[in-house]
């Protein structure tokens, strides 16, 4: 397949292609760990194996957790400097946050079906989770219908920071409810992973690790999409420019 | 111009344009009552189930009518080009927040005046005894709501989709608001001590500063062309 000079110039101007071995390492760890998962770590006692859905749930919104950091990073970054690339990040983070989050409410709700009995329960955790998967869904809403040039990418990152410092505030009015949420098992006052067998504690960092390096793999290859539609858009309307034809594909530069 | 009076210039614009038209209040006000009267019938509650409900049906109604005000909030100074001129205005740009924001609190707390009064009829229940611990609970989450939404309703205004957007950013955000003020309410309804709701109040207090200084900040980027 030949490669035209306009695809050589989006590419360059894209950056240059390091996330395949992220993506290698990120899947070969996930492999070792699922396999840690089932047949390494032991079964629990009262919930049996139902419990290794833990090693899927917990890395999960670990990610979803820190895509979401990311998103408030970024966006703070982007209302300041007005650079491109923290407006990329935070959506390319967004948009990864929402996927994982999502994976761990529907892997959380299915173990809840197991061991409580239900679907959901609007314990604190699930509540707090679910209210930070709407509000990263509405501002994916606000990046698709918030208007033109750079006052979408203005508005997503406004509500970057605002939703993520609301985060605590929407914890603390539900834990004023009852809480129904295992208790933590590995961050706790007697010491790190000290409410779990030392097996467990490995395969589950073995995961969260890899979910982290899948994370930052699809990071990067998101962005760099993203970066690689920004150049095309602008070369077509360099091309427009030249033809003299007026319409312009919407990007931020151009607009 | 002092901070205080420009604010007070920009309320005293919202109003004098409300006095007007009354287009604003008159919706919210009207709003509320159906959406009282809506629950009454979705319900039909006895009086004893009717302390058990009112505190939402009462916090849904607010909310409701709180975002038929706010998306209005914004209407008329984008399309009147009133928008431009305020940025003119030879002050702190972040005032205008505070302006709107008071302007939209007090049409809020003008319906809310309403609205308790024929909830109370509505549904029996006696409101009088709680009036004052009850009104703390109201201003508390309504500073926070209108805090939150004059936000998001300078943002959704310049969107494509403007109203249906307001809603949706808003009611994840304020969901702090909610479900502390409906809790409290309900404490409150129920004859607890203060000490019990406390919890509550000092969310909606924490909420209320929090996201004012967050506005006034952020404000600023809304404004932009």
């Amino acid at each position: 397949m030949a490669v035209t000079t306009q695809e050589r110039a989006v590419a360059a101007k894209a950056g240059p292609d390091r996330p395949a071995t992220l993506i290698w390492l990120g899947l070969g760890l996930i492999v070792i760990g699922q396999f840690m998962a089932v047949l390494y770590a032991p079964e629990e006692v009262t919930m049996g194996n139902a419990q290794r859905i833990f090693y899927v749930h917990v890395p999960s919104a670990w990610v979803g957790y820190l895509a979401f950091a990311v998103v408030f990073g970024a966006s703070i970054g982007y209302l300041f400097t007005r650079r491109r690339s923290f407006d990329l990040a935070a959506y390319a983070s967004t948009e990864i946050g929402v996927v994982f989050t999502t994976l761990a409410i529907i892997s959380g709700s299915v173990w809840g079906r197991y061991a409580w009995g239900t679907w959901w329960t609007w314990d604190p955790r699930l509540t707090t989770t679910f209210m930070l998967w709407l509000i990263y869904v509405v501002s994916l809403m606000v990046r698709a219908y918030g208007g033109v040039g750079s006052q979408a990418a203005r508005f997503a990152a406004v509500l970057g920071v605002i939703g993520f410092l609301d985060i605590p505030l929407i914890h603390l009015s539900v834990v004023w409810w009852r809480s129904l949420h295992p208790l933590p098992v590995v961050v706790r006052p007697e010491g790190f992973g000290s409410g779990l067998h030392p097996a467990m504690l490995q395969a589950l960092l073995v995961n969260v690790a890899a979910f982290t390096v899948l994370y930052v793999a699809l990071f990067s290859v998101r962005r760099r999409q993203m970066a690689a539609a920004d150049a095309l858009a602008e070369l077509k309307n360099e091309d427009h420019r030249r033809a003299g034809t007026q319409w312009t594909v919407g990007t931020q530069e151009v607009s | 111009m002092g901070a205080l009076s420009a604010v007070r210039l920009l309320v005293w614009k919202d109003l004098t344009l409300e006095l007007r038209t009354k287009e604003i209040l008159t919706a919210m006000a009207v709003f509320a009552l159906l959406s009282a009267v809506i629950f009454n019938f979705a319900f039909s509650p006895s009086p004893a189930q009717a302390v058990t409900l009112l505190p939402g049906m009462l916090w849904v109604t607010l909310a409701f009518a709180a975002t038929l005000g706010l998306s209005r909030s914004f209407v008329l100074e984008r399309d009147q080009q009133c928008l431009e001129a305020l940025r003119l205005f030879p002050t702190d740009r972040s005032l205008i927040y505070l302006g709107k924001a008071a302007a939209n609190l007090l049409f809020l707390l003008l319906v809310e005046a309403l609205i308790l009064p024929a909830m109370a009829v509505i549904s029996g229940i006696a409101l009088l005894p709680h009036l004052l611990p009850l009104a703390l609970v109201m201003l508390l989450g309504s500073i926070g709501l209108v805090a939150v939404g004059t936000i998001f309703s300078a943002m959704s205004v310049n969107t494509r989709i403007r109203e249906v957007l307001l809603p949706v950013l808003l009611f994840p955000i304020a969901s702090p608001v909610l479900i502390s003020g409906v809790k409290a309410t309900a404490g409150i309804l129920a004859g607890r001590p203060l000490l019990e709701v406390l919890p509550g109040v000092r969310i909606l207090a924490v909420f209320d500063v929090m996201f004012v200084v967050l506005g006034y900040v952020i404000f600023e980027f809304l404004l932009e062309e």
